[in-house]
């Protein structure tokens, strides 16, 4: 059996990764509109502004007066690279596999430079400041900034081929898919808390001399900002302080509907946490209700949240609302 | 001695689910347009831009104030972003207010915004970290508890929430630029719609909206010289609070009674109840009307839904409270506080169309976000303070 102790001692903070991932969608505007469907014409356009020049890809509004513009002006295909970043190992969600530049370049026709790919076929030397690319147009392109798969030496550049799908309808808007991969860390008195979970324990923490434990542990007591450093296991009964039925799906939530989200004050903690209450007829849900934690079989115990299961109703006396409505 | 602050331009868009037929800088300019129009000026009048969203998440855009420029006319101008959550709105009025009271611009142009067609709200608010489990399904998923917790507190009749939904139903069919309108609304139709997070409704909560708000704030020396009557800004505070701590009262906020109190001390409002004519207030899910006129000493703790009850709250009652619909018709998150705070300055200035009320001379914009965790509030005066 672990002591409160032992997992103090190994308070190595967990780390663990953490995606987000969401496939936002962009409106284009009239402007912008009109950029896109013409990439998927194979044709880039810009448009004119009074103190700017040719701005591309189109700007709605002018950058120094901000009046609307709407003077659209074909530029390129060709154009020059003005500045160039080299990318020597593509990440997995780049657009090519083999080492390319990031580059500025300024289409003939446009006054302001546009930041796209350069493939140069993976050789650095063969890209200079000053150095004429084109356009290597996809194939089937459908009104988006990829239509353009990259720029290459003007030389080997070849006309657009037709648009395959014959769309003509206006690029009302874009999806641009964002995906951030991040190192996720515990923290310490997270840590704490998460390794009790892994051994059926639920360990809260409070200021040394104070009588609030906060479940689970912050580190800090929110209200004065002084270390909550003393680690004290609480009790894995606790009563329900206020409740909702939750009748609409939630990305994120693979709960069954409807599930009853709990408002849980554990015996000995001073904080109310949010879980999940199973085993209950909806209409029995009350305040005051007496519930304990339901633990994953041993084998699947872990340092982690998922090793309480879900909260059961007890065959205890409801707890009267003026015991706990400090907490709710 | 601080500058005197005055709205003198309001501008919004038309709130709609999706407004696919702008970019987000062509939907920020649209309000911007409209305020520039209303204070009968040019982006040339103004000396800096305050704009204030939800989180960033929202949209799945960094930092999009830094590529707003060009659209609200702020090149060669400070241009700064607020974020406060839900009620960012309101807080980024009040940081645009606090430069002009300093002294520091003579002219501003405050402007918020949400598109929230470009991404899913419910998406951004259940992000699952590791080791961890996501059970509070949005918005309504944390504060149907808290509905429920004051529903328990004060014994308010169970249709509490039907009767705010309904009042600000009827009131959003007046205001042309409001999201949900539906004129065959009636009692029997929220009460039947579905529960979404018991106990709230699906016709008790807010719809997601995309849509922006602009004010344009001015020092008393050019307030004077406008075309149309400026509001006065008689007091604006902000007050924050964690989301968790030991015995929070996340009901009735400390933060949310602390604003109150200070907005009523630096505008000298003696009793609210008696002379402020008419408040704006953030109310994503209905229940939030009772509770907050609670929260701002409109009425004594437990007994906030009786002014709905009674029809205090009513567009024709004693002193009501979201004329324009609230955010229960129109909800574009960052635009929502700002709304709120249009509304009211546009009651003291006559401006409110169809759902003015008659001689508003004192008017309170109310915005609140994050786990009723952060307040903004402006008072509104048809006269100087």
């Amino acid at each position: 059996m672990a002591s409160i102790e032992s997992i103090v001692r190994d308070s190595q903070p967990l780390k663990g990764p953490h995606v987000i991932e969401y496939p936002f969608r962009r409106s284009c505007g009239p402007i912008l509109s009109e950029f896109f469907g013409a990439l998927r014409e194979g044709r880039i356009v810009g448009i004119r502004s009074k103190t700017a020049g040719v701005l591309v890809p189109p700007s709605e509004y002018d950058p120094v007066t901000a009046e609307a513009l709407d003077e659209f002006v074909d530029v390129g295909p060709g154009g020059e690279v003005v500045s160039y970043s080299w990318v020597s190992k593509p990440r997995p969600l780049q657009r090519l596999d083999h080492p390319f530049a990031f580059a500025l370049i300024k289409l003939d026709g446009a006054d302001a430079s546009m930041l796209h790919m350069v493939d140069v076929g993976g050789d650095e030397s063969a890209i200079q400041v000053g150095m004429r690319v084109a356009p290597r147009w996809s194939a089937e392109r459908k009104g988006h900034i990829a239509d353009i798969e990259a720029f290459v030496a003007e030389a080997d550049a070849v006309a657009a081929p037709p648009v395959l799908s014959g769309e003509d309808k206006p690029v009302r808007a874009i999806r641009t898919p964002l995906r951030l991969e991040y190192d996720f860390t515990a923290g310490r008195e997270q840590t704490i808390f998460l390794r009790g979970l892994a051994h059926k324990m639920i360990l809260g923490a409070r200021r040394p001399g104070d009588d609030l434990v906060y479940v689970p542990p912050r580190g800090a007591d929110p209200r004065t900002a002084e270390p909550t450093s003393e680690i004290v296991e609480v009790s894995d009964k606790g009563t329900v302080v206020t409740y909702s039925i939750v009748r609409v799906p939630s990305e994120n939530i693979d709960l069954e509907l409807p599930y009853v989200c709990i408002n849980v004050l554990l015996d000995g903690s001073n904080l109310p946490f949010f879980h999940v209450l199973q085993k209950c007829e909806l209409d029995e849900v009350r305040l005051g209700m007496r519930v304990q934690a339901q633990w994953v079989p041993d084998a699947e115990l872990s340092a982690s949240v998922t090793s309480i299961a879900f909260f059961a109703p007890i065959d205890e006396p409801d707890v009267p609302y003026e015991d706990f409505k400090e907490y709710c | 001695m601080a500058e005197l602050c005055a709205v003198i331009g309001v501008g919004q868009t038309n709130f709609d689910a999706n407004r696919i037929d702008v970019s987000m800088p062509g939907l920020l300019r649209e309000a911007a347009l409209r305020a520039l129009e209303d204070a009968e000026l040019t982006w040339a009048d103004i000396d800096a831009v305050v704009v204030g969203k939800a989180p960033d998440m929202f949209e799945g855009m960094m930092l999009p104030e830094n590529y707003l420029a060009d659209a609200l006319g702020a090149t060669g101008k400070p241009l700064l972003r607020v974020h406060t959550a839900g009620s960012v709105g309101g807080s980024t009025a009040n940081v645009a207010m606090s430069l002009v009271s300093a002294g520091l611009h003579e002219r501003v142009l405050t402007i918020s915004f949400e598109k929230q067609s470009e991404s899913n709200a419910m998406w951004a608010l259940t992000l699952s970290p590791p080791f961890s489990v996501s059970v509070v399904a949005g918005a309504g998923g944390f504060f149907a508890p808290l509905v429920r917790t004051y529903m328990h507190r004060s014994g308010a009749p169970e249709d509490t929430g039907i009767r705010v939904a309904l009042k600000d139903r009827l009131n959003a069919l007046k205001n042309p630029y409001a999201h949900l309108k539906m004129p065959d609304i009636s009692y029997e139709m929220i009460r039947d719609s579905m529960m979404l997070w018991d106990p709230i409704r699906y016709l008790e909560s807010c719809p997601s909206s995309d849509g922006a708000c602009a004010m344009i704030l001015s020092n008393e020396k050019l307030a004077e010289r406008t075309p149309r009557k400026p509001a006065w800004v008689h007091g604006s505070s902000m007050r924050s609070e964690p989301v968790q701590f030991a015995k929070r009262d996340a009901v009735n906020p400390m933060s949310g009674r602390m604003a109150a109190q200070d907005l009523y001390s630096q505008a000298g409002i003696k009793d609210p109840r008696k002379e402020i004519d008419c408040i704006e207030c953030y109310v994503p899910f209905s229940w939030f009307e009772p509770m907050w006129m609670e929260t701002m000493g409109f009425a004594d703790e437990g007994e906030g839904w009786k002014l709905t009850l009674d029809g205090t709250t009513a567009l024709d009652g004693s002193r009501p409270v979201n004329m324009s619909g609230g955010v229960l018709s129109s909800n574009a998150i960052g635009a929502s506080g700002m709304c709120r705070y249009a509304e009211a300055a546009n009651q003291v200035r006559g401006e409110a169309g169809e759902h003015q009320v008659a001689g508003a001379k004192k008017a309170l914009g109310h915005a609140y976000g994050g786990g009723s965790q952060y307040f903004a509030m402006a008072l509104f005066g048809a006269e100087k303070p």
